[in-house]
Protein backbone atom coordinates (compact mmCIF):
# COMPACT_ATOMS: atom_id res chain seq x y z
CA UNK A 1 0.00 0.00 0.00
CA UNK A 2 1.14 3.65 -0.61
CA UNK A 3 2.71 5.42 1.73
CA UNK A 4 0.31 8.45 1.34
CA UNK A 5 -3.16 7.76 2.09
CA UNK A 6 -6.95 8.89 2.22
CA UNK A 7 -9.04 7.60 4.62
CA UNK A 8 -12.93 7.30 4.56
CA UNK A 9 -13.55 6.19 7.98
CA UNK A 10 -11.47 7.13 11.77
CA UNK A 11 -7.85 6.71 11.36
CA UNK A 12 -6.43 4.64 13.99
CA UNK A 13 -3.00 4.94 14.58
CA UNK A 14 -2.23 1.84 16.44
CA UNK A 15 -1.80 -0.51 13.38
CA UNK A 16 -0.44 2.81 11.17
CA UNK A 17 2.41 3.23 14.21
CA UNK A 18 2.96 -0.63 13.27
CA UNK A 19 3.97 -0.75 9.97
CA UNK A 20 7.02 1.71 10.64
CA UNK A 21 8.63 -0.77 13.50
CA UNK A 22 11.82 -1.62 11.73
CA UNK A 23 14.91 -3.22 13.84
CA UNK A 24 17.04 -0.51 12.08
CA UNK A 25 15.17 2.44 13.57
CA UNK A 26 16.09 3.81 16.92
CA UNK A 27 13.52 6.63 16.69
CA UNK A 28 9.96 7.44 15.89
CA UNK A 29 8.21 10.51 15.49
CA UNK A 30 4.33 11.01 14.89
CA UNK A 31 1.98 13.87 14.41
CA UNK A 32 -1.68 13.97 14.55
CA UNK A 33 -4.07 16.85 13.74
CA UNK A 34 -7.17 16.96 15.62
CA UNK A 35 -10.10 18.68 14.54
CA UNK A 36 -10.62 21.66 17.58
CA UNK A 37 -13.63 23.34 18.22
CA UNK A 38 -12.46 26.90 17.51
CA UNK A 39 -10.72 28.98 14.22
CA UNK A 40 -10.03 32.66 13.49
CA UNK A 41 -12.11 33.47 16.15
CA UNK A 42 -15.16 31.48 15.26
CA UNK A 43 -16.52 28.49 17.12
CA UNK A 44 -16.51 24.96 15.20
CA UNK A 45 -18.49 22.23 15.82
CA UNK A 46 -17.78 19.97 12.86
CA UNK A 47 -15.48 19.48 9.68
CA UNK A 48 -15.65 18.31 6.06
CA UNK A 49 -12.54 17.44 4.15
CA UNK A 50 -12.90 16.87 0.25
CA UNK A 51 -9.49 15.81 -1.61
CA UNK A 52 -8.88 15.52 -5.15
CA UNK A 53 -7.93 12.10 -4.62
CA UNK A 54 -6.26 10.56 -7.63
CA UNK A 55 -3.69 13.74 -7.79
CA UNK A 56 -3.61 14.03 -3.97
CA UNK A 57 -2.39 10.41 -3.91
CA UNK A 58 0.44 11.55 -6.44
CA UNK A 59 1.59 14.73 -4.77
CA UNK A 60 1.39 13.15 -1.36
CA UNK A 61 3.76 10.32 -2.27
CA UNK A 62 5.84 12.58 -3.54
CA UNK A 63 6.43 14.50 -0.56
CA UNK A 64 6.87 10.79 1.33
CA UNK A 65 9.65 10.12 -1.49
CA UNK A 66 10.88 13.83 -0.50
CA UNK A 67 11.04 13.45 3.14
CA UNK A 68 12.97 10.08 2.78
CA UNK A 69 15.42 11.53 0.48
CA UNK A 70 16.28 14.38 2.56
CA UNK A 71 16.49 13.04 5.55
CA UNK A 72 17.28 9.32 5.35
CA UNK A 73 14.51 8.21 7.45
CA UNK A 74 13.73 4.47 7.36
CA UNK A 75 10.32 4.47 6.54
CA UNK A 76 7.32 7.61 6.66
CA UNK A 77 3.61 7.38 5.85
CA UNK A 78 0.87 9.82 6.17
CA UNK A 79 -2.78 9.50 6.13
CA UNK A 80 -5.37 12.14 5.84
CA UNK A 81 -9.17 11.88 6.45
CA UNK A 82 -11.94 12.63 4.60
CA UNK A 83 -15.40 12.94 5.05
CA UNK A 84 -17.32 14.44 7.67
CA UNK A 85 -15.55 14.94 11.23
CA UNK A 86 -16.49 15.41 14.76
CA UNK A 87 -14.51 17.11 17.06
CA UNK A 88 -11.40 15.51 18.75
CA UNK A 89 -11.16 12.74 15.74
CA UNK A 90 -7.74 12.65 13.87
CA UNK A 91 -7.73 14.88 10.69
CA UNK A 92 -4.42 13.83 9.77
CA UNK A 93 -1.51 11.51 10.81
CA UNK A 94 1.96 11.27 10.20
CA UNK A 95 4.43 8.55 11.25
CA UNK A 96 8.30 8.53 10.60
CA UNK A 97 10.88 5.80 11.93
CA UNK A 98 14.71 6.53 11.32
CA UNK A 99 18.10 5.22 13.02
CA UNK A 100 18.23 8.56 15.28
CA UNK A 101 15.54 10.79 16.39
CA UNK A 102 16.74 13.86 14.72
CA UNK A 103 15.73 12.91 11.22
CA UNK A 104 12.76 11.18 12.88
CA UNK A 105 11.35 14.70 13.71
CA UNK A 106 12.63 16.96 11.04
CA UNK A 107 10.78 14.64 8.38
CA UNK A 108 7.62 14.48 10.03
CA UNK A 109 7.31 18.48 10.54
CA UNK A 110 8.37 18.05 6.87
CA UNK A 111 5.70 15.89 5.69
CA UNK A 112 2.95 17.90 7.83
CA UNK A 113 4.08 21.31 6.38
CA UNK A 114 4.08 20.06 2.41
CA UNK A 115 0.96 17.96 3.07
CA UNK A 116 -1.01 20.94 4.02
CA UNK A 117 0.56 23.23 1.34
CA UNK A 118 0.58 21.46 -1.82
CA UNK A 119 -2.19 18.49 -1.73
CA UNK A 120 -5.39 18.99 -3.12
CA UNK A 121 -7.50 19.21 -0.01
CA UNK A 122 -10.16 21.41 1.31
CA UNK A 123 -11.68 21.86 4.31
CA UNK A 124 -15.05 23.09 5.16
CA UNK A 125 -15.53 24.47 8.68
CA UNK A 126 -19.20 24.25 10.36
CA UNK A 127 -19.76 27.05 13.13
CA UNK A 128 -21.93 26.89 16.39
CA UNK A 129 -23.80 30.00 14.31
CA UNK A 130 -24.91 27.72 11.51
CA UNK A 131 -22.57 29.39 9.24
CA UNK A 132 -19.93 27.64 7.03
CA UNK A 133 -16.74 28.12 5.16
CA UNK A 134 -14.50 26.82 2.76
CA UNK A 135 -11.00 27.41 4.86
CA UNK A 136 -8.47 30.18 3.00
CA UNK A 137 -11.24 30.24 0.23
CA UNK A 138 -13.65 32.60 1.27
CA UNK A 139 -11.41 35.47 2.47
CA UNK A 140 -10.05 35.24 -1.31
CA UNK A 141 -13.35 35.21 -2.83
CA UNK A 142 -13.95 38.64 -0.78
CA UNK A 143 -10.74 40.11 -1.37
CA UNK A 144 -11.82 39.74 -5.32
CA UNK A 145 -14.86 41.33 -4.20
CA UNK A 146 -13.27 44.66 -3.39
CA UNK A 147 -12.48 47.96 -5.01
CA UNK A 148 -9.63 45.71 -7.53
CA UNK A 149 -12.32 44.56 -9.10
CA UNK A 150 -14.77 47.89 -9.88
CA UNK A 151 -16.91 47.28 -13.03
CA UNK A 152 -16.95 43.33 -13.01
CA UNK A 153 -20.10 42.10 -12.71
CA UNK A 154 -19.56 38.14 -13.04
CA UNK A 155 -17.83 38.08 -9.35
CA UNK A 156 -20.52 39.69 -7.83
CA UNK A 157 -22.80 36.39 -7.63
CA UNK B 1 -42.88 62.02 -11.68
CA UNK B 2 -39.92 61.16 -13.49
CA UNK B 3 -36.94 61.97 -12.22
CA UNK B 4 -33.83 63.74 -14.80
CA UNK B 5 -31.90 60.81 -15.55
CA UNK B 6 -27.55 61.50 -15.07
CA UNK B 7 -24.56 59.13 -16.43
CA UNK B 8 -22.02 57.81 -14.48
CA UNK B 9 -18.92 56.12 -15.81
CA UNK B 10 -17.32 54.05 -13.52
CA UNK B 11 -13.63 54.83 -13.57
CA UNK B 12 -11.82 54.12 -10.22
CA UNK B 13 -11.31 50.33 -10.42
CA UNK B 14 -8.08 49.41 -10.37
CA UNK B 15 -7.44 47.33 -12.94
CA UNK B 16 -5.23 44.95 -11.21
CA UNK B 17 -5.57 41.75 -13.48
CA UNK B 18 -5.57 43.24 -16.29
CA UNK B 19 -2.18 45.21 -14.98
CA UNK B 20 -2.84 48.65 -16.72
CA UNK B 21 -5.44 50.80 -16.77
CA UNK B 22 -8.73 49.91 -17.92
CA UNK B 23 -9.74 53.35 -18.90
CA UNK B 24 -6.83 53.76 -21.28
CA UNK B 25 -6.91 51.03 -23.00
CA UNK B 26 -7.74 51.92 -26.89
CA UNK B 27 -10.30 49.83 -29.00
CA UNK B 28 -10.89 50.82 -32.93
CA UNK B 29 -8.96 54.58 -31.99
CA UNK B 30 -10.40 55.38 -28.76
CA UNK B 31 -10.28 54.56 -25.05
CA UNK B 32 -12.60 52.60 -23.19
CA UNK B 33 -13.32 55.81 -20.92
CA UNK B 34 -13.90 58.03 -24.38
CA UNK B 35 -16.15 55.49 -25.99
CA UNK B 36 -17.96 55.13 -22.84
CA UNK B 37 -18.74 58.91 -22.36
CA UNK B 38 -19.87 59.20 -26.12
CA UNK B 39 -22.46 56.25 -25.57
CA UNK B 40 -23.91 57.92 -22.50
CA UNK B 41 -23.60 61.23 -23.04
CA UNK B 42 -26.08 62.05 -25.60
CA UNK B 43 -28.84 59.98 -23.86
CA UNK B 44 -28.30 61.55 -20.03
CA UNK B 45 -29.14 65.34 -18.98
CA UNK B 46 -25.38 64.82 -17.60
CA UNK B 47 -22.75 62.43 -17.74
CA UNK B 48 -20.14 62.22 -14.51
CA UNK B 49 -16.86 60.10 -14.36
CA UNK B 50 -16.63 58.19 -11.05
CA UNK B 51 -12.91 58.18 -9.55
CA UNK B 52 -10.71 57.77 -6.77
CA UNK B 53 -9.71 60.46 -5.12
CA UNK B 54 -6.19 60.17 -6.02
CA UNK B 55 -7.10 59.74 -10.25
CA UNK B 56 -8.48 63.21 -9.87
CA UNK B 57 -5.67 64.82 -11.67
CA UNK B 58 -5.21 61.97 -14.44
CA UNK B 59 -4.75 63.00 -17.80
CA UNK B 60 -7.27 60.60 -19.33
CA UNK B 61 -9.57 61.55 -16.69
CA UNK B 62 -9.11 65.22 -16.19
CA UNK B 63 -11.01 66.48 -18.89
CA UNK B 64 -14.79 65.42 -17.67
CA UNK B 65 -17.02 66.39 -14.79
CA UNK B 66 -15.82 63.94 -11.84
CA UNK B 67 -17.85 62.55 -8.87
CA UNK B 68 -15.06 61.56 -6.64
CA UNK B 69 -15.87 58.27 -4.18
CA UNK B 70 -15.81 59.01 -0.42
CA UNK B 71 -13.30 56.04 -0.02
CA UNK B 72 -14.94 54.06 2.90
CA UNK B 73 -17.11 52.06 0.77
CA UNK B 74 -15.51 49.28 -1.44
CA UNK B 75 -15.96 48.62 -5.26
CA UNK B 76 -18.31 49.90 -7.87
CA UNK B 77 -21.08 50.69 -5.88
CA UNK B 78 -18.94 53.11 -4.06
CA UNK B 79 -19.09 55.36 -7.25
CA UNK B 80 -22.57 55.09 -7.15
CA UNK B 81 -23.17 55.99 -3.21
CA UNK B 82 -20.92 59.11 -4.00
CA UNK B 83 -23.39 60.25 -7.41
CA UNK B 84 -26.20 59.62 -5.15
CA UNK B 85 -24.63 61.97 -2.41
CA UNK B 86 -23.86 64.80 -4.99
CA UNK B 87 -27.14 64.60 -6.97
CA UNK B 88 -29.96 62.69 -4.62
CA UNK B 89 -32.75 63.48 -6.44
CA UNK B 90 -32.21 62.26 -9.76
CA UNK B 91 -31.86 58.88 -11.32
CA UNK B 92 -28.18 57.50 -12.44
CA UNK B 93 -27.57 55.68 -15.45
CA UNK B 94 -24.23 53.12 -14.43
CA UNK B 95 -21.99 51.78 -16.86
CA UNK B 96 -18.62 49.88 -16.05
CA UNK B 97 -15.98 50.68 -17.98
CA UNK B 98 -14.79 48.07 -19.58
CA UNK B 99 -18.01 47.03 -21.82
CA UNK B 100 -16.33 47.04 -25.26
CA UNK B 101 -18.83 45.27 -27.03
CA UNK B 102 -21.21 47.36 -25.81
CA UNK B 103 -23.59 49.19 -28.16
CA UNK B 104 -25.95 52.58 -28.13
CA UNK B 105 -29.11 50.54 -29.21
CA UNK B 106 -28.81 48.51 -26.10
CA UNK B 107 -28.19 51.43 -24.01
CA UNK B 108 -31.48 53.29 -25.98
CA UNK B 109 -33.05 49.84 -24.94
CA UNK B 110 -32.82 50.75 -21.21
CA UNK B 111 -33.77 54.11 -21.36
CA UNK B 112 -37.00 53.60 -23.17
CA UNK B 113 -37.94 50.88 -20.96
CA UNK B 114 -37.13 52.55 -18.27
CA UNK B 115 -39.45 52.06 -15.16
CA UNK B 116 -39.93 55.40 -12.94
CA UNK B 117 -41.60 53.66 -10.44
CA UNK B 118 -39.28 50.65 -9.70
CA UNK B 119 -36.24 50.71 -7.85
CA UNK B 120 -34.06 50.52 -10.65
CA UNK B 121 -34.55 48.80 -14.19
CA UNK B 122 -31.65 46.21 -15.57
CA UNK B 123 -30.55 43.51 -17.79
CA UNK B 124 -30.47 40.26 -17.22
CA UNK B 125 -27.01 38.77 -17.37
CA UNK B 126 -27.00 36.38 -21.12
CA UNK B 127 -24.88 34.08 -18.41
CA UNK B 128 -27.12 33.21 -15.79
CA UNK B 129 -30.12 35.58 -15.51
CA UNK B 130 -29.10 37.33 -12.66
CA UNK B 131 -28.96 41.06 -13.02
CA UNK B 132 -26.22 43.42 -14.68
CA UNK B 133 -25.41 45.91 -11.84
CA UNK B 134 -22.69 48.17 -14.13
CA UNK B 135 -25.17 48.88 -17.12
CA UNK B 136 -28.38 49.88 -14.80
CA UNK B 137 -30.55 52.91 -14.14
CA UNK B 138 -30.85 53.48 -10.44
CA UNK B 139 -33.93 55.37 -9.47
CA UNK B 140 -33.84 58.03 -6.55
CA UNK B 141 -35.53 55.59 -4.52
CA UNK B 142 -32.30 53.85 -4.26
CA UNK B 143 -30.43 56.38 -3.07
CA UNK B 144 -31.58 55.57 0.86
CA UNK B 145 -31.81 51.98 -0.06
CA UNK B 146 -28.07 51.75 -0.57
CA UNK B 147 -27.29 53.49 2.23
CA UNK B 148 -29.49 51.03 3.95
CA UNK B 149 -27.62 48.36 2.45
CA UNK B 150 -23.87 49.80 3.13
CA UNK B 151 -25.07 50.18 6.91
CA UNK B 152 -25.86 46.42 6.73
CA UNK B 153 -22.08 46.14 5.65
CA UNK B 154 -23.08 44.91 2.47
CA UNK B 155 -21.81 46.40 -0.45
CA UNK B 156 -22.62 44.25 -3.70
CA UNK B 157 -24.58 45.71 -6.48
CA UNK B 158 -25.85 42.39 -8.09
CA UNK B 159 -27.44 41.59 -4.61
CA UNK B 160 -28.88 44.69 -3.89
CA UNK B 161 -30.56 44.53 -7.62
CA UNK B 162 -31.67 41.03 -6.42
CA UNK B 163 -33.17 41.93 -3.41
CA UNK B 164 -34.71 44.99 -4.41
CA UNK B 165 -37.39 46.38 -6.80
CA UNK B 166 -35.24 45.86 -10.38
CA UNK B 167 -37.50 45.59 -13.43
CA UNK B 168 -35.25 42.82 -15.44
CA UNK B 169 -35.16 43.11 -19.01
CA UNK B 170 -33.54 41.01 -21.67
CA UNK B 171 -30.71 42.49 -24.02
CA UNK B 172 -31.22 43.21 -27.44
CA UNK B 173 -27.60 41.71 -28.17
CA UNK B 174 -26.53 38.82 -25.76
CA UNK B 175 -23.12 39.50 -26.16
CA UNK B 176 -23.56 43.18 -25.34
CA UNK B 177 -22.46 43.68 -21.63
CA UNK B 178 -19.64 40.68 -21.50
CA UNK B 179 -16.68 42.38 -20.05
CA UNK B 180 -12.70 42.23 -20.13
CA UNK B 181 -10.73 42.12 -17.22
CA UNK B 182 -7.56 40.35 -18.42
CA UNK B 183 -5.40 40.62 -21.29
CA UNK B 184 -6.62 37.34 -22.79
CA UNK B 185 -10.14 38.17 -22.36
CA UNK B 186 -9.54 41.83 -24.70
CA UNK B 187 -7.71 39.75 -26.89
CA UNK B 188 -10.58 37.74 -26.86
CA UNK B 189 -13.47 39.92 -27.57
CA UNK B 190 -11.43 42.36 -30.26
CA UNK B 191 -10.15 39.36 -32.33
CA UNK B 192 -11.77 39.13 -35.42
CA UNK B 193 -13.86 36.13 -35.18
CA UNK B 194 -11.94 33.48 -38.08
CA UNK B 195 -8.71 33.91 -35.62
CA UNK B 196 -10.81 32.03 -32.95
CA UNK B 197 -8.68 30.14 -31.09
CA UNK B 198 -9.34 26.36 -31.61
CA UNK B 199 -12.17 24.28 -33.52
CA UNK B 200 -14.97 23.35 -30.40
CA UNK B 201 -14.31 19.97 -28.81
CA UNK B 202 -15.24 18.25 -25.63
CA UNK B 203 -13.61 18.84 -22.53
CA UNK B 204 -14.31 17.01 -19.09
CA UNK B 205 -13.95 19.35 -15.78
CA UNK B 206 -14.10 18.19 -12.29
CA UNK B 207 -15.29 20.31 -9.39
CA UNK B 208 -14.12 20.13 -6.15
CA UNK B 209 -15.17 21.96 -2.95
CA UNK B 210 -16.14 26.00 -3.09
CA UNK B 211 -16.20 25.90 -7.08
CA UNK B 212 -18.13 22.28 -6.81
CA UNK B 213 -20.79 24.33 -5.10
CA UNK B 214 -20.88 26.79 -6.96
CA UNK B 215 -21.41 24.94 -10.45
CA UNK B 216 -23.88 22.76 -8.81
CA UNK B 217 -21.92 19.71 -9.72
CA UNK B 218 -19.13 17.66 -9.57
CA UNK B 219 -18.44 17.30 -13.30
CA UNK B 220 -19.86 18.35 -16.44
CA UNK B 221 -18.48 18.16 -20.13
CA UNK B 222 -18.31 21.06 -21.76
CA UNK B 223 -18.02 21.79 -25.55
CA UNK B 224 -15.91 25.08 -26.24
CA UNK B 225 -13.13 26.94 -28.57
CA UNK B 226 -11.29 27.49 -25.26
CA UNK B 227 -7.33 26.72 -26.08
CA UNK B 228 -5.93 26.99 -22.76
CA UNK B 229 -7.45 26.61 -18.96
CA UNK B 230 -7.25 30.13 -18.43
CA UNK B 231 -9.90 30.68 -21.32
CA UNK B 232 -12.13 27.58 -20.20
CA UNK B 233 -12.01 28.96 -16.84
CA UNK B 234 -13.05 32.44 -18.02
CA UNK B 235 -15.32 30.65 -19.85
CA UNK B 236 -16.94 28.67 -16.95
CA UNK B 237 -16.78 31.42 -14.54
CA UNK B 238 -19.10 33.63 -16.80
CA UNK B 239 -21.68 30.61 -16.83
CA UNK B 240 -21.33 29.83 -13.00
CA UNK B 241 -20.41 32.81 -11.05
CA UNK B 242 -17.15 31.54 -9.53
CA UNK B 243 -15.82 33.88 -6.93
CA UNK B 244 -12.26 32.83 -7.27
CA UNK B 245 -10.23 34.63 -9.85
CA UNK B 246 -7.29 32.50 -11.61
CA UNK B 247 -4.58 34.15 -9.48
CA UNK B 248 -6.55 32.07 -6.25
CA UNK B 249 -6.51 28.73 -8.43
CA UNK B 250 -3.82 26.35 -9.76
CA UNK B 251 -5.17 23.84 -11.99
CA UNK B 252 -5.12 20.17 -13.09
CA UNK B 253 -5.01 18.71 -16.48
CA UNK B 254 -4.97 15.15 -16.77
CA UNK B 255 -4.22 14.30 -13.29
CA UNK B 256 -0.72 17.11 -13.46
CA UNK B 257 -0.49 20.54 -12.23
CA UNK B 258 -0.14 22.36 -15.12
CA UNK B 259 0.17 25.76 -16.73
CA UNK B 260 -2.48 27.86 -17.26
CA UNK B 261 -1.32 28.86 -21.13
CA UNK B 262 -0.95 24.89 -21.73
CA UNK B 263 -2.67 23.82 -25.18
CA UNK B 264 -6.04 22.04 -24.20
CA UNK B 265 -7.09 18.96 -26.68
CA UNK B 266 -9.90 16.68 -26.89
CA UNK B 267 -10.84 14.96 -24.28
CA UNK B 268 -8.64 16.45 -21.60
CA UNK B 269 -9.75 16.41 -18.03
CA UNK B 270 -9.11 20.15 -16.06
CA UNK B 271 -9.58 20.24 -12.60
CA UNK B 272 -9.13 23.63 -11.48
CA UNK B 273 -7.88 23.90 -7.63
CA UNK B 274 -9.33 26.27 -4.56
CA UNK B 275 -6.94 27.00 -1.87
CA UNK B 276 -5.68 24.33 -0.13
CA UNK B 277 -6.24 23.30 3.15
CA UNK B 278 -5.52 20.07 4.22
CA UNK B 279 -4.46 19.07 7.66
Amino acid sequence: MSDFRFSHGPIDAVPLRAELIDTHCGGYAAFEGWVRDHNEGQQVTHLEYEAFEALGLREGAKIIAEARERYGVTRALCVHRLGDLDLKEIAVWVGVSAAHRDEAFKACRYIIDEVKHRVPIWKKEHYVSGDSGWVNCERCAAHAHDHAEHGHHHEHG
Amino acid sequence: MTAPLYGLVLAGGRSKRMGRDKAAIAIGGSTQLERAIGLISNLVARSFVSVRSDQQGDPLRAPYAQIVDAGDVQGPIAGLRAAQLAHPDVAWLVLAIDLPLLDAATLQNLIARRDPERVATAYKSSHDDLPEPLCAIYEPAAAPAIAAWLAAGRNCPRKFLIQSDTLLLDQPNPQSLDNVNTPAELAAATAPPDTAAANPRELKVQYFALLREQAGRRDEAVVTRAATPRELFTELSARHGFTLGTEHLKVAVNTEFADWSRPLAAGDTVVFIPPVAGG
